[in-house]
């Protein structure tokens, strides 16, 4: 009997590993979708700004509610994790809270300290929930979020509330079996159990365990299929993220050498073949670094918040944006592995993110300012104008008019580049 | 009448084997607006009054492909690039001052992978850097009394990061400055970047620039202080049409003024 519980955990342990590597290894082909560009220089600056955007949650609180409450959320999470690992090695041995006799007394301050923060946690999930639902703050309640978004980010609330009271149940009757801690938070919840025999004490404990646990490993699970792997993305995001000043756009090189054969031929490279398309038709021509930003967006809706188009009510939402491109290259990258012969569903990410959202973008970078985990959506948002402008033509009139001035005369406007300098005469004379 | 400036240009003082330590760039807007002549002109006039040894490309400048670039016609945004950056090393330009923040952020940032590298200054940190070197002083006064707001641009402001040179030029003014509710790396775009001034805007609940006037309005300020022409003619217009009676004047006009120029 002993023997057979550790193989079922052994058993439910390796289950909840390999079928999460695969769904990462899903996830990493699908970021591999899109262009190589080169994010690994000045290693020294990335680990910096990712230990402290990420680890040190240094963008949160720019909104203090929601901020402080994810910190709570966060450092219970990282440091639960702890008591997390002694669950995983009693399930590998077969022993009952291995650590206690080695840290003696401290064990109960350990437990003490981890009750504590799973009690903030529980309580930070239910703040957010009633933020959510019942203050209703309007960035949660947008377009993008109906359906799935929505009950996505409720069902994640409810499992972490769900996690917190079975490990608070376990402890509680554990308490009045063992004796030998005396945790603060569940010691208090224990008197519900006060006339239990022991037996019904143990199958309380046994099941509040093994619920615990394999809720953990079912939560592992869903996170490759749920905006919540932001908490894993969160970190290599922040890594890969541009060092440079947000108002720079990259250029794009394979024009480079076009212009030069048009002004300057003698510095051209004739050997480079001139460019088979420009900007972003689907996914696959985005850099791979927006596609990871994709999936390491938690839908927080700071960017929609802040973008100066949607907060007049235009139907540009740079949140709406990641989610489509996370959705596409699910997508495109499902279609591709079960049609290994064929490159394209004939689909594109145009389907999913309109002209008119594309059109409206003020390139003001707010979305960019806004995001806790640096994601860029204006890159998005740019490669898709390039596709909209130079490949398929569909510029606004106005920005043909626009575009022609600037060719012909210098100047966005119909002015005579003879006048540039008119203004000096009032100076001068 | 005022004193009469001569502006010289690059070839000008190149014909006369003279350089100028600045080259002022003075953007399309600048040059051809209305509106935003007269902040050119007073940018001119304090460049002139610190004894700044500067010049302008005249017709020689052409739009740097701002919004070319950022509506997505990469192409005719590098064509500008290959000109502009040909004329500006052809004159051995190494500063630039420019009155506008589109400008400032393309020559910045986007011209030295073309084979531009200048040290690109927007107006607003160049005069306060005259100012600190004690080449420039602002008289207090004339705005004595008065209350001055700030917009943020989005290109001075998160694009680039400055945020207090701009504020230390208001204080100097001796006006009551207060700040709009969303301010610093937090302003509001004025709805005009993006290329957005150059085509209607898609339908929705308001206009951006006239959400952006309004929350000037709630400051009670008389003056909104900008950096950018193109945010200059959005604030006007949003705050005409909600009959604000309040100015919007870029900080260089507000200087200019304090000092009488």
């Amino acid at each position: 009997m002993f023997i057979w519980s550790q193989i079922i955990f052994i058993l439910c342990f390796l289950l909840a590993i390999f079928f999460f590597v695969r769904n990462v290894g899903r996830i990493r082909k699908n970021i591999s979708l899109g262009q190589d560009i080169n994010r690994s220089d000045n290693k020294k600056a990335r680990w910096k700004q990712m230990g402290r955007v990420a680890l040190g949650q240094g963008k949160m609180t720019t909104r203090p509610i929601a901020g402080i409450l994810h910190i709570v959320i966060y450092t219970g999470f990282i440091l639960i994790n702890i008591e997390v690992l002694e669950i995983l090695l009693d399930g590998f041995f077969g022993t009952h809270r291995l650590f206690l006799p080695y840290l003696g007394q401290f064990y109960g301050v350990l437990i003490g300290f981890f009750e504590v923060l799973a009690l903030l946690v529980f309580v930070a999930c239910i703040l957010f929930l009633t933020r959510r639902f019942v203050s209703k703050i309007s960035r949660f309640h947008s377009a993008e979020m109906k359906g799935w978004p929505t009950k996505d980010a409720s069902y994640i609330l409810l499992i972490e509330i769900v996690l917190m009271v079975a490990l608070i149940t376990m402890n509680a009757s554990d308490h009045i079996l063992l004796h030998h801690f005396n945790p603060p938070i569940s010691s208090r919840i224990s008197v519900l159990f006060a006339n239990l025999s022991s037996a019904d004490l143990a199958l309380i404990e046994r099941t509040a365990w093994w619920f615990h646990i394999v809720g953990i490993f079912a939560f592992l699970n869903y996170l490759p299929f749920s905006k919540h792997f932001h908490i894993i993305m969160a970190f290599p995001n922040t890594w890969y993220a541009s060092l440079e000043s947000s108002g720079k756009i990259g250029h794009m090189e394979s024009i480079d050498n076009e212009v030069k054969m048009m002004f300057a031929p003698e510095q051209a490279n004739p050997n480079i073949a001139p460019p088979e398309s420009f900007g972003a038709k689907d996914v696959n021509n985005l850099a791979w670094t927006s596609i990871m930003g994709a999936y390491a967006c938690t839908e927080c809706g700071r960017c929609t918040d802040s973008c100066p188009q949607n907060q007049t009510g235009k139907k540009l939402s740079p949140r709406k944006i990641m989610m489509d491109v996370r959705d596409r290259a699910e997508e495109l990258g499902t279609f591709q592995r079960q049609n290994p012969e064929k490159e394209n569903d004939g689909k594109s990410l145009h389907d999913y993110i309109s002209q008119e959202e594309l059109m409206a973008c003020n390139t003001c970078n707010a979305c960019v300012e806004a995001c806790p985990v640096l994601i860029n959506p204006l890159e998005i948002i740019v490669e898709m104008r390039r596709f909209k402008i130079m490949e398929a033509s569909q510029a606004p009139s106005e920005w043909n008019g626009m575009f022609s001035n600037i060719e012909n005369n210098g100047a966005p406007w119909q002015f005579s580049p003879a006048d540039r300098d008119q203004w000096t005469k009032d100076l001068e004379e | 009448m005022k004193e009469k400036i001569h502006i010289p240009t690059m070839s000008e003082l190149a014909a006369n084997n003279q350089q100028a330590e600045v080259l002022f760039w003075v953007g399309c807007a600048g040059s051809f607006d209305d509106r935003a002549q007269k902040i050119t002109k007073a940018i001119v006039k304090i460049l002139h009054s610190a004894k700044v040894s500067f010049a302008i490309l005249g017709q020689e400048e052409t739009c740097t492909g701002d919004p070319a670039k950022r509506a997505g016609n990469e192409f005719l945004f590098q064509m500008q690039a290959f000109t502009n950056v040909q004329t500006l090393n052809a004159y051995g330009v190494k500063k630039i001052v420019t009155a506008c923040p589109h400008c400032f952020n393309t020559l910045k940032n986007e011209y030295p992978a073309l084979g531009g590298n200048y040290d690109v200054i927007h107006h607003t940190v160049f005069i306060n850097q005259l100012l600190i070197e004690g080449k420039f002083s602002i008289k207090g006064g004339a705005f004595q009394g008065k209350k001055i707001t700030y917009h943020d641009s989005c290109y001075l402001g998160r694009a680039n990061g400055i945020y207090e040179a701009p504020r230390d030029l208001i204080e100097k003014l001796d006006a009551e400055f207060i700040e709009m509710k969303r301010c610093k790396s937090k302003g509001f775009c004025c709805g005009a970047g993006g290329a957005q001034l150059f085509k209607e805007a898609e339908s929705g609940r308001s206009e951006v620039n006239q959400s952006r006037a309004k929350e000037a309005m709630n400051t009670g300020a008389s003056i909104v202080a900008a950096n950018c022409p193109f945010c200059t003619t959005m604030m006007r217009d949003g705050l005409k049409e909600n009959d604000s009676s309040a100015q919007v004047k870029d900080i260089a006009e507000l200087i200019a003024e304090a000092n009488d120029l």
